[in-house]
Protein backbone atom coordinates (compact mmCIF):
# COMPACT_ATOMS: atom_id res chain seq x y z
CA UNK A 1 0.00 0.00 0.00
CA UNK A 2 1.04 3.50 -0.90
CA UNK A 3 2.72 5.17 2.42
CA UNK A 4 1.11 8.92 2.44
CA UNK A 5 2.48 11.49 4.24
CA UNK A 6 0.66 14.35 6.16
CA UNK A 7 2.70 17.17 4.17
CA UNK A 8 1.33 15.68 0.77
CA UNK A 9 -1.09 17.47 -0.82
CA UNK A 10 -3.86 15.23 -2.75
CA UNK A 11 -5.99 16.50 -5.51
CA UNK A 12 -8.42 14.24 -8.04
CA UNK A 13 -6.75 13.63 -11.50
CA UNK A 14 -8.11 14.70 -14.60
CA UNK A 15 -10.88 12.31 -15.46
CA UNK A 16 -12.25 11.45 -11.92
CA UNK A 17 -15.10 14.07 -11.12
CA UNK A 18 -16.96 13.85 -7.87
CA UNK A 19 -20.49 14.81 -8.62
CA UNK A 20 -23.75 14.63 -6.88
CA UNK A 21 -26.62 11.50 -7.90
CA UNK A 22 -29.79 13.26 -7.59
CA UNK A 23 -31.53 9.93 -9.30
CA UNK A 24 -30.35 7.46 -6.78
CA UNK A 25 -29.68 9.70 -3.73
CA UNK A 26 -25.61 10.30 -2.24
CA UNK A 27 -23.25 11.23 -4.05
CA UNK A 28 -20.27 9.20 -6.51
CA UNK A 29 -16.99 9.48 -7.57
CA UNK A 30 -16.84 8.82 -11.51
CA UNK A 31 -13.65 7.78 -12.93
CA UNK A 32 -12.14 5.81 -16.44
CA UNK A 33 -15.32 3.40 -17.09
CA UNK A 34 -16.21 3.27 -12.68
CA UNK A 35 -18.55 4.51 -10.89
CA UNK A 36 -17.28 4.29 -7.20
CA UNK A 37 -20.59 5.37 -4.88
CA UNK A 38 -20.05 7.22 -1.59
CA UNK A 39 -21.12 6.77 1.55
CA UNK A 40 -21.25 10.02 3.95
CA UNK A 41 -18.17 10.07 5.52
CA UNK A 42 -16.23 9.15 2.01
CA UNK A 43 -18.25 12.07 0.64
CA UNK A 44 -16.92 14.25 3.07
CA UNK A 45 -13.64 13.41 3.22
CA UNK A 46 -13.13 13.31 -0.74
CA UNK A 47 -15.14 17.09 -0.85
CA UNK A 48 -12.47 18.43 0.90
CA UNK A 49 -9.68 17.15 -1.58
CA UNK A 50 -9.19 20.62 -3.52
CA UNK A 51 -5.77 20.17 -4.86
CA UNK A 52 -4.21 22.81 -2.47
CA UNK A 53 -4.74 21.70 1.00
CA UNK A 54 -2.66 19.21 2.67
CA UNK A 55 -3.46 15.81 3.87
CA UNK A 56 -2.63 16.82 7.41
CA UNK A 57 -4.96 20.50 6.86
CA UNK A 58 -7.51 18.19 5.98
CA UNK A 59 -7.57 16.20 8.77
CA UNK A 60 -7.55 19.09 11.10
CA UNK A 61 -10.76 20.66 9.22
CA UNK A 62 -12.19 17.34 9.44
CA UNK A 63 -11.26 16.64 13.48
CA UNK A 64 -13.30 20.22 13.73
CA UNK A 65 -16.73 18.85 11.73
CA UNK A 66 -16.50 15.46 13.66
CA UNK A 67 -14.96 16.74 16.81
CA UNK A 68 -13.25 13.37 17.02
CA UNK A 69 -10.03 11.98 17.96
CA UNK A 70 -7.40 13.16 15.51
CA UNK A 71 -5.45 10.25 15.70
CA UNK A 72 -8.69 7.74 14.67
CA UNK A 73 -9.31 10.27 11.84
CA UNK A 74 -6.17 10.46 10.72
CA UNK A 75 -5.66 7.11 10.27
CA UNK A 76 -9.01 6.57 8.67
CA UNK A 77 -8.63 9.51 6.03
CA UNK A 78 -4.71 8.33 4.97
CA UNK A 79 -6.76 4.40 4.65
CA UNK A 80 -9.22 5.91 2.80
CA UNK A 81 -6.81 8.00 0.75
CA UNK A 82 -3.90 5.09 0.13
CA UNK A 83 -7.05 3.01 -1.35
CA UNK A 84 -8.15 5.51 -4.23
CA UNK A 85 -4.21 5.85 -4.72
CA UNK A 86 -3.88 2.95 -6.01
CA UNK A 87 -7.34 2.54 -8.27
CA UNK A 88 -5.45 6.00 -9.52
CA UNK A 89 -8.54 7.83 -8.22
CA UNK A 90 -6.55 10.24 -6.08
CA UNK A 91 -2.82 11.07 -6.70
CA UNK A 92 -0.54 12.83 -4.51
CA UNK A 93 0.83 16.57 -6.21
CA UNK B 1 -38.05 -9.80 -11.07
CA UNK B 2 -40.80 -9.43 -8.25
CA UNK B 3 -43.39 -7.80 -9.81
CA UNK B 4 -43.97 -5.51 -7.32
CA UNK B 5 -40.44 -4.28 -7.73
CA UNK B 6 -39.17 -1.05 -9.43
CA UNK B 7 -36.43 -1.69 -11.78
CA UNK B 8 -33.32 0.72 -10.39
CA UNK B 9 -32.55 3.18 -13.82
CA UNK B 10 -29.44 2.71 -15.27
CA UNK B 11 -25.79 3.80 -14.37
CA UNK B 12 -24.19 3.42 -18.05
CA UNK B 13 -25.07 4.09 -21.81
CA UNK B 14 -22.94 2.74 -24.60
CA UNK B 15 -23.91 4.86 -27.63
CA UNK B 16 -22.94 3.42 -31.13
CA UNK B 17 -22.42 6.64 -33.27
CA UNK B 18 -21.78 4.90 -35.63
CA UNK B 19 -20.96 0.81 -37.06
CA UNK B 20 -18.76 2.74 -39.63
CA UNK B 21 -15.14 1.73 -39.14
CA UNK B 22 -11.55 2.05 -40.82
CA UNK B 23 -10.25 -0.98 -38.96
CA UNK B 24 -12.16 -4.54 -40.31
CA UNK B 25 -11.10 -6.71 -36.48
CA UNK B 26 -12.45 -10.07 -36.97
CA UNK B 27 -13.66 -10.21 -33.14
CA UNK B 28 -16.11 -7.14 -33.37
CA UNK B 29 -19.21 -7.30 -31.56
CA UNK B 30 -20.90 -4.90 -34.08
CA UNK B 31 -24.03 -6.92 -35.40
CA UNK B 32 -22.93 -9.15 -38.55
CA UNK B 33 -25.36 -6.86 -40.60
CA UNK B 34 -24.13 -3.57 -39.35
CA UNK B 35 -26.15 -0.49 -39.47
CA UNK B 36 -25.58 2.03 -42.39
CA UNK B 37 -24.97 5.49 -42.54
CA UNK B 38 -28.30 6.70 -43.99
CA UNK B 39 -29.77 5.28 -40.95
CA UNK B 40 -27.33 7.28 -38.21
CA UNK B 41 -29.56 9.05 -35.82
CA UNK B 42 -28.90 12.74 -36.74
CA UNK B 43 -26.88 15.37 -34.11
CA UNK B 44 -29.90 16.31 -32.34
CA UNK B 45 -31.74 12.96 -31.54
CA UNK B 46 -28.23 12.08 -30.30
CA UNK B 47 -28.78 15.70 -28.11
CA UNK B 48 -32.03 14.67 -26.91
CA UNK B 49 -30.97 11.07 -26.07
CA UNK B 50 -28.08 12.42 -23.83
CA UNK B 51 -30.32 14.65 -21.80
CA UNK B 52 -32.78 12.14 -21.64
CA UNK B 53 -30.16 9.72 -20.44
CA UNK B 54 -28.70 12.42 -17.78
CA UNK B 55 -32.28 12.99 -16.54
CA UNK B 56 -32.96 9.63 -15.76
CA UNK B 57 -30.00 8.87 -13.82
CA UNK B 58 -27.43 7.36 -16.51
CA UNK B 59 -24.23 8.37 -14.51
CA UNK B 60 -21.31 7.30 -17.79
CA UNK B 61 -21.58 7.45 -21.18
CA UNK B 62 -19.81 5.10 -23.84
CA UNK B 63 -19.35 7.18 -27.44
CA UNK B 64 -18.52 3.93 -29.17
CA UNK B 65 -19.01 2.60 -33.04
CA UNK B 66 -17.77 1.10 -35.22
CA UNK B 67 -15.47 4.17 -35.05
CA UNK B 68 -17.38 7.22 -33.18
CA UNK B 69 -14.72 9.59 -34.77
CA UNK B 70 -16.45 9.17 -37.84
CA UNK B 71 -19.17 11.32 -37.21
CA UNK B 72 -18.58 15.19 -37.88
CA UNK B 73 -20.54 16.13 -35.21
CA UNK B 74 -18.75 14.28 -32.39
CA UNK B 75 -17.55 17.50 -30.30
CA UNK B 76 -21.08 18.56 -30.68
CA UNK B 77 -21.99 15.02 -29.28
CA UNK B 78 -19.66 15.38 -26.20
CA UNK B 79 -20.71 18.64 -25.50
CA UNK B 80 -24.24 17.21 -25.15
CA UNK B 81 -22.66 15.22 -22.66
CA UNK B 82 -20.67 17.86 -20.52
CA UNK B 83 -23.77 20.00 -20.43
CA UNK B 84 -25.67 16.96 -19.07
CA UNK B 85 -23.16 16.22 -16.56
CA UNK B 86 -22.62 13.10 -18.17
CA UNK B 87 -18.79 11.29 -17.96
CA UNK B 88 -17.90 11.12 -21.28
CA UNK B 89 -15.57 8.00 -22.37
CA UNK B 90 -14.35 8.01 -26.37
CA UNK B 91 -13.51 4.36 -26.97
CA UNK B 92 -11.81 4.52 -30.56
CA UNK B 93 -9.48 3.20 -32.74
CA UNK B 94 -7.20 6.36 -32.85
CA UNK B 95 -6.40 6.00 -36.11
CA UNK B 96 -8.16 9.27 -37.69
CA UNK B 97 -8.09 12.18 -35.17
CA UNK B 98 -5.61 14.46 -35.49
CA UNK B 99 -3.97 16.62 -32.70
CA UNK B 100 -6.36 19.77 -33.81
CA UNK B 101 -9.75 17.68 -33.86
CA UNK B 102 -8.90 15.65 -30.17
CA UNK B 103 -8.04 19.12 -28.56
CA UNK B 104 -11.98 20.01 -29.88
CA UNK B 105 -12.42 16.92 -28.44
CA UNK B 106 -11.02 17.41 -25.14
CA UNK B 107 -12.32 21.47 -24.75
CA UNK B 108 -15.66 20.27 -25.75
CA UNK B 109 -15.45 18.16 -22.16
CA UNK B 110 -14.47 14.76 -22.82
CA UNK B 111 -13.56 12.92 -19.85
CA UNK B 112 -11.29 9.86 -21.24
CA UNK B 113 -10.14 7.73 -23.91
CA UNK B 114 -9.95 4.23 -24.29
CA UNK B 115 -7.99 3.23 -27.17
CA UNK B 116 -7.61 0.01 -28.77
CA UNK B 117 -5.29 -1.64 -29.42
CA UNK B 118 -5.29 -5.07 -31.51
CA UNK B 119 -1.50 -6.10 -31.02
CA UNK B 120 1.51 -5.23 -28.78
CA UNK B 121 3.55 -4.87 -31.97
CA UNK B 122 2.95 -3.24 -35.75
CA UNK B 123 2.87 -6.74 -37.25
CA UNK B 124 -0.24 -8.61 -35.08
CA UNK B 125 -1.86 -4.92 -34.67
CA UNK B 126 -2.02 -4.29 -38.74
CA UNK B 127 -2.90 -8.36 -39.42
CA UNK B 128 -5.60 -8.04 -37.07
CA UNK B 129 -7.05 -4.73 -37.80
CA UNK B 130 -6.61 -5.47 -41.82
CA UNK B 131 -4.90 -2.05 -41.99
CA UNK B 132 -1.86 -1.58 -42.67
CA UNK B 133 0.04 1.62 -40.36
CA UNK B 134 -2.49 1.16 -37.71
CA UNK B 135 -0.42 0.36 -34.86
CA UNK B 136 1.91 3.37 -35.74
CA UNK B 137 -0.97 5.78 -36.05
CA UNK B 138 -2.30 4.34 -32.67
CA UNK B 139 0.94 5.15 -30.64
CA UNK B 140 1.15 8.69 -32.17
CA UNK B 141 -2.52 9.11 -31.32
CA UNK B 142 -1.93 7.90 -27.61
CA UNK B 143 1.36 10.46 -27.31
CA UNK B 144 -1.50 12.89 -28.44
CA UNK B 145 -3.80 12.30 -25.72
CA UNK B 146 -1.29 12.09 -22.65
CA UNK B 147 0.39 15.17 -23.96
CA UNK B 148 -3.03 16.55 -23.51
CA UNK B 149 -3.31 15.55 -19.78
CA UNK B 150 -6.32 13.05 -21.16
CA UNK B 151 -6.50 10.08 -19.63
CA UNK B 152 -5.94 7.00 -21.63
CA UNK B 153 -6.84 3.43 -20.97
CA UNK B 154 -5.78 0.73 -23.48
CA UNK B 155 -7.75 -2.01 -24.24
CA UNK B 156 -6.55 -5.05 -25.66
CA UNK B 157 -8.86 -7.97 -27.05
CA UNK B 158 -7.23 -11.31 -26.49
CA UNK B 159 -8.06 -14.62 -28.70
CA UNK B 160 -5.51 -17.21 -30.25
CA UNK B 161 -3.51 -14.77 -32.84
CA UNK B 162 -2.35 -11.99 -29.84
CA UNK B 163 -2.30 -13.95 -26.45
CA UNK B 164 1.20 -14.44 -26.40
CA UNK B 165 1.55 -10.63 -26.33
CA UNK B 166 -0.01 -10.15 -22.89
CA UNK B 167 3.71 -8.74 -21.23
CA UNK B 168 4.18 -6.87 -24.46
CA UNK B 169 0.81 -5.14 -23.86
CA UNK B 170 1.11 -4.13 -20.43
CA UNK B 171 5.17 -3.01 -21.27
CA UNK B 172 3.12 -1.09 -24.53
CA UNK B 173 0.14 0.61 -21.84
CA UNK B 174 3.59 1.42 -19.47
CA UNK B 175 5.17 3.21 -22.02
CA UNK B 176 2.40 5.25 -23.95
CA UNK B 177 1.23 6.45 -20.44
CA UNK B 178 -2.40 5.24 -19.75
CA UNK B 179 -3.58 4.69 -16.37
CA UNK B 180 -5.29 1.26 -17.27
CA UNK B 181 -5.31 -1.85 -19.06
CA UNK B 182 -8.27 -3.69 -20.45
CA UNK B 183 -7.44 -6.97 -20.80
CA UNK B 184 -10.65 -8.72 -22.47
CA UNK B 185 -10.72 -12.15 -23.74
CA UNK B 186 -12.62 -11.78 -26.94
CA UNK B 187 -16.30 -12.85 -26.24
CA UNK B 188 -18.17 -14.77 -29.15
CA UNK B 189 -21.10 -12.23 -30.47
CA UNK B 190 -21.39 -11.13 -33.72
CA UNK B 191 -18.00 -11.06 -36.24
CA UNK B 192 -16.54 -13.06 -33.25
CA UNK B 193 -18.78 -15.90 -33.14
CA UNK B 194 -18.43 -15.91 -37.17
CA UNK B 195 -15.02 -16.19 -36.68
CA UNK B 196 -14.98 -18.53 -33.10
CA UNK B 197 -12.40 -20.76 -34.61
CA UNK B 198 -9.75 -18.45 -35.51
CA UNK B 199 -10.03 -16.72 -32.11
CA UNK B 200 -10.45 -19.24 -29.54
CA UNK B 201 -7.33 -20.32 -27.28
CA UNK B 202 -6.84 -23.53 -25.88
CA UNK B 203 -7.48 -24.41 -22.19
CA UNK B 204 -3.88 -24.14 -21.61
CA UNK B 205 -3.21 -20.74 -23.74
CA UNK B 206 -6.21 -19.40 -21.24
CA UNK B 207 -5.07 -20.54 -17.52
CA UNK B 208 -1.77 -19.32 -18.59
CA UNK B 209 -2.86 -16.34 -19.47
CA UNK B 210 -5.10 -15.36 -16.61
CA UNK B 211 -1.96 -16.06 -14.61
CA UNK B 212 0.35 -13.65 -16.38
CA UNK B 213 -2.33 -10.90 -15.48
CA UNK B 214 -2.66 -11.63 -12.11
CA UNK B 215 1.19 -11.57 -11.69
CA UNK B 216 1.51 -8.51 -13.74
CA UNK B 217 -1.47 -6.40 -12.14
CA UNK B 218 0.12 -7.11 -8.50
CA UNK B 219 3.68 -5.98 -9.35
CA UNK B 220 2.11 -2.76 -10.91
CA UNK B 221 -0.06 -2.09 -8.31
CA UNK B 222 -0.86 1.72 -7.97
CA UNK B 223 1.11 2.30 -11.31
CA UNK B 224 -1.45 0.91 -13.74
CA UNK B 225 -5.10 -0.41 -13.31
CA UNK B 226 -6.01 -3.75 -15.24
CA UNK B 227 -9.03 -5.14 -15.29
CA UNK B 228 -9.29 -8.56 -17.09
CA UNK B 229 -12.69 -9.21 -18.66
CA UNK B 230 -12.66 -12.99 -18.67
CA UNK B 231 -12.74 -15.74 -21.34
CA UNK B 232 -16.36 -17.68 -21.25
CA UNK B 233 -16.27 -21.29 -22.97
CA UNK B 234 -13.70 -22.54 -20.76
CA UNK B 235 -15.31 -21.45 -17.48
CA UNK B 236 -17.17 -23.13 -15.10
CA UNK B 237 -19.27 -20.41 -14.03
CA UNK B 238 -21.11 -17.58 -16.49
CA UNK B 239 -20.39 -14.53 -16.59
CA UNK B 240 -22.67 -12.16 -14.88
CA UNK B 241 -23.80 -10.50 -18.31
CA UNK B 242 -24.42 -6.69 -18.33
CA UNK B 243 -24.47 -7.74 -15.00
CA UNK B 244 -27.94 -8.81 -15.43
CA UNK B 245 -30.36 -7.81 -17.98
CA UNK B 246 -31.75 -4.58 -18.20
CA UNK B 247 -30.21 -3.79 -14.75
CA UNK B 248 -27.42 -1.17 -14.61
CA UNK B 249 -26.62 -0.41 -18.54
CA UNK B 250 -28.66 0.36 -22.02
CA UNK B 251 -27.09 0.39 -25.34
CA UNK B 252 -28.18 2.47 -28.53
CA UNK B 253 -27.98 1.49 -32.09
CA UNK B 254 -26.81 4.03 -34.40
CA UNK B 255 -30.15 3.94 -36.08
CA UNK B 256 -31.70 4.69 -32.47
CA UNK B 257 -32.52 0.89 -31.47
CA UNK B 258 -32.22 0.38 -27.89
CA UNK B 259 -31.03 -2.62 -26.25
CA UNK B 260 -30.39 -4.16 -23.23
CA UNK B 261 -27.22 -5.57 -24.30
CA UNK B 262 -24.85 -4.91 -27.77
CA UNK B 263 -26.05 -8.73 -28.80
CA UNK B 264 -29.34 -8.39 -28.33
CA UNK B 265 -30.61 -8.62 -31.27
CA UNK B 266 -29.85 -11.52 -32.42
CA UNK B 267 -32.94 -12.78 -29.56
CA UNK B 268 -35.41 -12.99 -32.78
CA UNK B 269 -38.67 -12.88 -30.43
CA UNK B 270 -37.49 -9.46 -28.76
CA UNK B 271 -39.40 -5.94 -29.49
CA UNK B 272 -36.76 -3.34 -29.61
CA UNK B 273 -37.90 0.15 -29.32
CA UNK B 274 -36.19 3.00 -31.17
CA UNK B 275 -35.39 6.51 -29.84
CA UNK B 276 -37.69 8.10 -32.36
CA UNK B 277 -40.58 6.94 -31.31
CA UNK B 278 -40.07 6.42 -27.34
CA UNK B 279 -38.74 8.14 -24.19
CA UNK B 280 -35.58 6.52 -23.51
CA UNK B 281 -37.36 6.54 -19.60
CA UNK B 282 -40.16 4.64 -20.98
CA UNK B 283 -38.11 2.43 -23.13
CA UNK B 284 -35.91 1.67 -20.01
CA UNK B 285 -39.23 0.64 -17.72
CA UNK B 286 -41.85 -0.23 -20.48
CA UNK B 287 -40.37 -1.51 -23.29
CA UNK B 288 -41.03 -5.15 -23.75
CA UNK B 289 -37.33 -6.15 -24.40
CA UNK B 290 -36.02 -4.75 -21.15
CA UNK B 291 -38.71 -6.59 -19.57
CA UNK B 292 -38.26 -9.76 -20.82
CA UNK B 293 -35.37 -11.12 -18.62
CA UNK B 294 -35.16 -8.37 -15.89
CA UNK B 295 -34.48 -9.37 -12.14
CA UNK B 296 -34.95 -13.54 -11.20
CA UNK B 297 -38.51 -14.74 -12.45
CA UNK B 298 -37.44 -15.48 -15.75
CA UNK B 299 -35.38 -17.51 -14.45
CA UNK B 300 -35.29 -21.75 -15.43
CA UNK B 301 -35.69 -23.63 -11.64
CA UNK B 302 -31.54 -24.71 -11.66
CA UNK B 303 -31.15 -20.39 -11.36
CA UNK B 304 -34.08 -20.18 -9.19
CA UNK B 305 -32.62 -22.51 -6.25
CA UNK B 306 -28.68 -21.55 -6.94
CA UNK B 307 -27.35 -19.13 -4.35
CA UNK B 308 -25.62 -17.30 -7.26
CA UNK B 309 -28.72 -16.18 -8.93
CA UNK B 310 -28.42 -12.35 -8.04
CA UNK B 311 -24.56 -12.60 -8.84
CA UNK B 312 -24.20 -14.43 -12.37
CA UNK B 313 -28.12 -13.05 -12.79
CA UNK B 314 -28.33 -16.52 -15.26
CA UNK B 315 -25.15 -15.39 -17.85
CA UNK B 316 -25.72 -14.28 -20.97
CA UNK B 317 -29.11 -14.98 -22.38
CA UNK B 318 -27.96 -14.19 -26.30
CA UNK B 319 -25.67 -17.06 -25.74
CA UNK B 320 -28.27 -19.50 -24.29
CA UNK B 321 -30.70 -18.77 -27.28
CA UNK B 322 -27.27 -19.21 -29.51
CA UNK B 323 -25.82 -22.71 -27.55
CA UNK B 324 -29.00 -24.02 -26.17
CA UNK B 325 -31.37 -22.98 -28.96
CA UNK B 326 -33.88 -21.32 -25.82
CA UNK B 327 -32.69 -17.66 -24.53
CA UNK B 328 -34.59 -18.48 -21.53
CA UNK B 329 -32.12 -21.46 -20.55
CA UNK B 330 -29.26 -21.23 -18.17
CA UNK B 331 -26.19 -19.90 -19.88
CA UNK B 332 -24.68 -23.01 -20.93
CA UNK B 333 -21.23 -22.05 -19.65
CA UNK B 334 -22.52 -22.74 -16.16
CA UNK B 335 -21.30 -26.31 -14.95
CA UNK B 336 -25.07 -27.21 -13.81
CA UNK B 337 -26.26 -26.64 -17.51
CA UNK B 338 -27.27 -29.63 -19.35
CA UNK B 339 -25.41 -28.19 -22.22
CA UNK B 340 -21.89 -27.58 -20.36
CA UNK B 341 -20.22 -30.37 -21.68
CA UNK B 342 -20.87 -29.90 -25.51
CA UNK B 343 -19.70 -26.09 -24.89
CA UNK B 344 -16.21 -27.30 -23.46
CA UNK B 345 -16.06 -29.47 -26.48
CA UNK B 346 -16.83 -27.06 -29.11
CA UNK B 347 -13.97 -24.56 -27.56
CA UNK B 348 -11.84 -27.38 -28.12
CA UNK B 349 -12.30 -28.27 -31.10
CA UNK B 350 -12.39 -24.64 -32.26
CA UNK B 351 -8.74 -23.83 -30.30
CA UNK B 352 -7.96 -26.90 -32.63
CA UNK B 353 -9.27 -25.78 -35.71
CA UNK B 354 -7.04 -23.19 -38.17
CA UNK B 355 -9.24 -21.02 -39.70
CA UNK B 356 -8.55 -17.57 -41.16
CA UNK B 357 -9.92 -14.45 -40.23
CA UNK B 358 -13.27 -13.13 -41.97
CA UNK B 359 -12.40 -9.66 -42.12
CA UNK B 360 -15.68 -7.52 -40.33
CA UNK B 361 -17.10 -5.46 -43.44
CA UNK B 362 -20.46 -3.55 -44.83
CA UNK B 363 -22.18 -6.90 -47.06
CA UNK B 364 -21.96 -5.62 -51.14
CA UNK B 365 -25.70 -5.04 -51.74
CA UNK B 366 -26.66 -3.29 -54.60
CA UNK B 367 -28.19 -0.85 -52.91
CA UNK B 368 -24.38 0.32 -51.53
CA UNK B 369 -23.75 1.83 -48.48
Amino acid sequence: MTAIQESDIVRLPRGVRLREDKQRGGWVLLAPERVFQLDGIAQTVVSEVDGERSVGTIIDRLCDTYQAPRERIAEDVTTMFAGLIEKRVLEVM
Amino acid sequence: MASSEVPQPPMGMLAELTHRCPLQCPYCSNPVALERRRHELDTATWQRVFAEASEMGVLQVHLSGGEPALRPDLPELVQACADAGLYSNLITAGVNINRARLETLADAGLDHVQLSVQGATPEVTDHIANMSGAHARKRAFAAEVTALGLPLTLNAVIHRANLHQIDDFVELAIELGARRLEIAHAQYYGWALVNRAALMPSREQVMSALERVEAVRERLQGRLVIDAVMPDYHARLPKPCMNGWGRQSLNVTPSGKVLPCHAAETIPHLEFWNVADHGLREIWYDSPAFNAYRGTDWMPETCQSCERKEIDWGGCRCQALMLTGDAAQMDPVCEKSPYHDEVQTLAVLDAAGDADFTYRRFARTPEGA
